[in-house]
């Protein structure tokens, strides 16, 4: 029988760990002279007082369901895929290459073409490591983060090398052709009537990031290869004994994971900056780690941290604008949580455990 | 510009870049033979380097600011403690998260501390470390002698003093401290009682617990190593290979220590040996008109970079000799259920 109730640890506990993160946070920006509530306060008015604010925000957000999603499939597998920066940076080439190979007639054909590129190349760049992981037994945490580095280096010898235009100083592509540049949240709520932010970077990514989020639900606990994939997570012996191969289950869970990284170039890369440029996954896939933790690896827990570190982004970057607090913040901030969510877990768990024992042997000694 | 002095002045570079990686690597090999994986070496360097910049300019003394910088860094691999040994965390995600929280913290301190968009002032004189002259070597003192420019002065010498002074002497205490520590890790790790049990702990800590020696404490104990010899690391950087601190400067060095680690086999003589080969590959990085020369082709300066990890993962694959990590790594001892 479990210590405490499922919502507890489903709810409680993050949103406690969340709490002391945030109390940190506070006693950090007094620590550098300045006024934690103040600061929170133009937080929250500049990611969600504006639907300029929500635009940003959202678009942090997309960002981070795409990582979230893919730290979470890898993890269901035991897998813990750390790589998840690499990926989307190799998915951010796929996607550059599939704009400027061809003269798009419409942004929909573009942008179907672009998401099979950036998945295709996300899932390549995790191939590797999983089948090293898989067939000889190489730490899958060393390797990803060895291929963030080679990753890295790949994009910097296209940019520099191969896809800079000729006469182009700046490490970047050449700026994708007008018909693939995807529409805003602006243009798609002006559909039904509703005003939004024309400047705003958020775009119809965001609806892919929700699809993603369904179906990545659906293959966990909807089909016999989810099933498999989180039977082999709890037991690797117990799924073996049961007839599921590891091999196929690191694989193929390592490929839906890079491919869900490499989704996320959808939003960066072509929905907002419509050239690929050096570093533009700016540590997304490292976020992905704290949001899919927060969100208890589960997909609507990812949605709703995603948002949270959106909100975290875009009220950082409003703070570095409007007060002489650097936007370095965040980075701390996303340390906090990361260590009050994840690591130190247990600091958090182990006294509601004992709590809701003690009130469960009261209730018994009542009766 | 003869062959002979740009040889060895390409293994002077070795030396210093590897340095930082050679005293990171001891670090992580300490803290895996005890069972705590630490992804997290970036995150002690970081703030160590920050803070020895920090104190040093702040007092003049690069060696209040070395303390500092240690210091720092034991607090450090003190929440790394914590969280992996006392409140058996995932100690991956503690690394990721301490990561984070160096790179944010050092620079959110430095702009409320100097103002000087999250950078440390320059450090000049005795806030930075010098280069030590070993006895009958040509250097400054030499220099300012015969009132010449020392550079011509060596070049004048016989070939056996070129070498002797520019690539043995002239380095900062830090890099000789570095070569010493790595027999000190040996002996320390083969020779005595507590590396024994250090090893043990990392094998099988429930064997060891069984002897009635403290879990706990062995693997606190290498995290306060961990944190000295990071400490050593991130000072050496900020203080000795640079005059200051900047944003993110150690520049993925943990990692490229991490690998050194792998590449070594958790082996300290090997870590010597891998950490020298790559300094060579960021000191040959550095040095575009030597890779000209050495390759018939154009070799991409990325893949000299990316070199490191390359080789690592090679090694990983076990294709060449298997890299087998220490048994109970990344496992929190539960002492009794």
């Amino acid at each position: 029988m479990d210590a405490m109730p499922k919502w507890a640890d489903m709810l409680l506990v993050p949103l406690i760990s969340l709490l002391l993160a945030m109390v940190i946070s506070a006693l950090v920006i007094l620590g550098i002279g300045e006024d934690p509530w103040a600061a929170l306060k133009l937080m929250v008015q500049g990611s969600f007082g504006s639907t300029y604010g929500w635009g940003y925000t959202l678009f942090y957000a997309t960002n981070f369901i795409f990582t979230g999603l893919a730290f979470a499939v890898a993890s269901h597998a035991a897998m813990f895929n750390i790589g998840s920066e690499g990926q989307a940076t190799l998915g951010g080439l796929g996607v550059a290459l599939v704009c400027l190979a061809l003269p798009w007639p419409h942004w929909t054909v573009a942008l179907v073409a672009a998401m099979a590129g950036g998945a295709l190349f996300g899932a390549a760049w995790a191939f590797l490591p999983a089948w090293l992981a898989a067939r000889r037994g190489s730490h899958i945490v060393i390797t990803t983060i060895m291929f963030n580095f080679i990753g890295l280096a790949v994009l910097n010898y296209m940019l520099v090398n191969v896809m800079r235009p000729e006469g182009s100083m700046d490490p970047a592509s050449a700026k994708f052709p007008d018909s693939t540049n995807l529409p805003s949240l602006h243009d798609i709520l002006a559909l039904v009537g509703i005003p939004f932010s024309k400047t705003a970077p958020a775009n119809v990514a965001f609806l892919v990031a929700l699809v993603a989020c369904v179906l990545v639900w659906l293959l966990l606990w909807r089909t016999r290869f989810g099933f498999e994939l989180r039977a082999f997570g709890k037991s690797e012996s117990a799924a073996v004994y049961a007839g599921i191969s590891p091999t196929k289950i690191i694989v193929v869970a390592m490929l839906i994971s890079g491919g869900l990284s490499g989704l996320m170039a959808v939003n960066n890369v072509m929905g907002e900056a419509e050239r690929l440029v050096l570093n533009s996954v700016e540590g997304a896939g490292f976020i992905g780690i704290a949001v899919a933790l927060m969100g208890r690896n589960h997909p609507l827990g990812v949605l709703l941290a995603a948002i949270l570190f959106g909100f975290l982004y875009q009220g950082g970057a409003e703070l570095a604008l409007w007060t002489s607090i650097p936007r370095e913040l965040i980075v701390v901030i996303q340390g906090l949580v990361i260590l009050f969510t994840g690591a130190l877990d247990n600091m958090v768990r182990m006294p509601i455990e004992r709590f809701f024992l003690w009130r469960r042997r009261n209730a018994q000694a009542g009766e | 510009m003869d062959t002979f002095s740009t040889l060895i002045q390409v293994l002077d570079s070795t030396l210093r870049l590897a340095t930082p990686l050679l005293l990171a690597c001891l670090a992580g090999l300490f803290s895996e033979r005890s069972g705590i994986f630490d992804i997290g070496l970036e995150a002690k360097m970081l703030v160590s380097a920050f803070f020895s910049a920090a104190f040093a300019y702040t007092t003049g003394s690069v060696w209040i600011g070395l303390m500092a910088g240690v210091a720092a860094s034991i607090v450090f691999a003190g929440i790394h403690g914590i969280a992996s040994i006392t409140f058996r965390g995932n100690q991956l995600i503690s690394g990721v998260a301490l990561n984070f929280l160096a790179s944010g913290m050092t620079v959110l301190i430095a702009q409320s501390w100097f103002h000087q968009g999250g950078r440390t002032p320059s450090l000049m004189g005795g806030a930075r470390f010098e280069g030590v002259e070993l006895p009958f070597a040509i250097g400054p003192t030499e220099a300012a002698e015969t009132g010449r420019p020392l550079n011509p002065l060596i070049a004048e010498a016989g070939p056996l003093q070129q070498l002797y002074s520019e690539l043995i002497s002239g380095h900062s205490i830090l890099v000789y401290i570095a070569l010493l520590a790595v027999p000190a890790t040996w002996w320390v790790l083969y020779r005595t009682r507590f590396g024994l049990r250090l090893r043990a702990v990392g094998e099988n800590p429930a064997a060891v617990d069984t002897a009635g020696i403290s879990v706990v404490g062995l693997r606190y104990s290498s995290m306060i190593i961990v944190g000295v010899l990071c400490g050593l690391a991130g000072a050496y950087l900020a203080t000795g290979l640079q005059a200051g601190f900047v944003k993110d400067m150690t520049a993925g060095r943990g990692y490229i220590a991490l690998a050194a680690l792998i590449f070594a086999k958790w082996r300290p003589w090997h870590a010597l040996g891998a950490c020298l080969l790559f300094g060579l590959l960021q000191a040959l990085a550095l040095r575009t008109d030597v890779v000209e020369a050495l390759f018939p082709f154009k070799m991409p300066v990325q893949l000299l970079d990316s070199m490191p990890y390359i080789l690592t993962v090679v090694i990983l694959a076990g294709f060449v000799g298997k890299a087998i990590p220490p048994r109970a790594g990344g496992q929190p001892y539960v002492k009794e259920r």
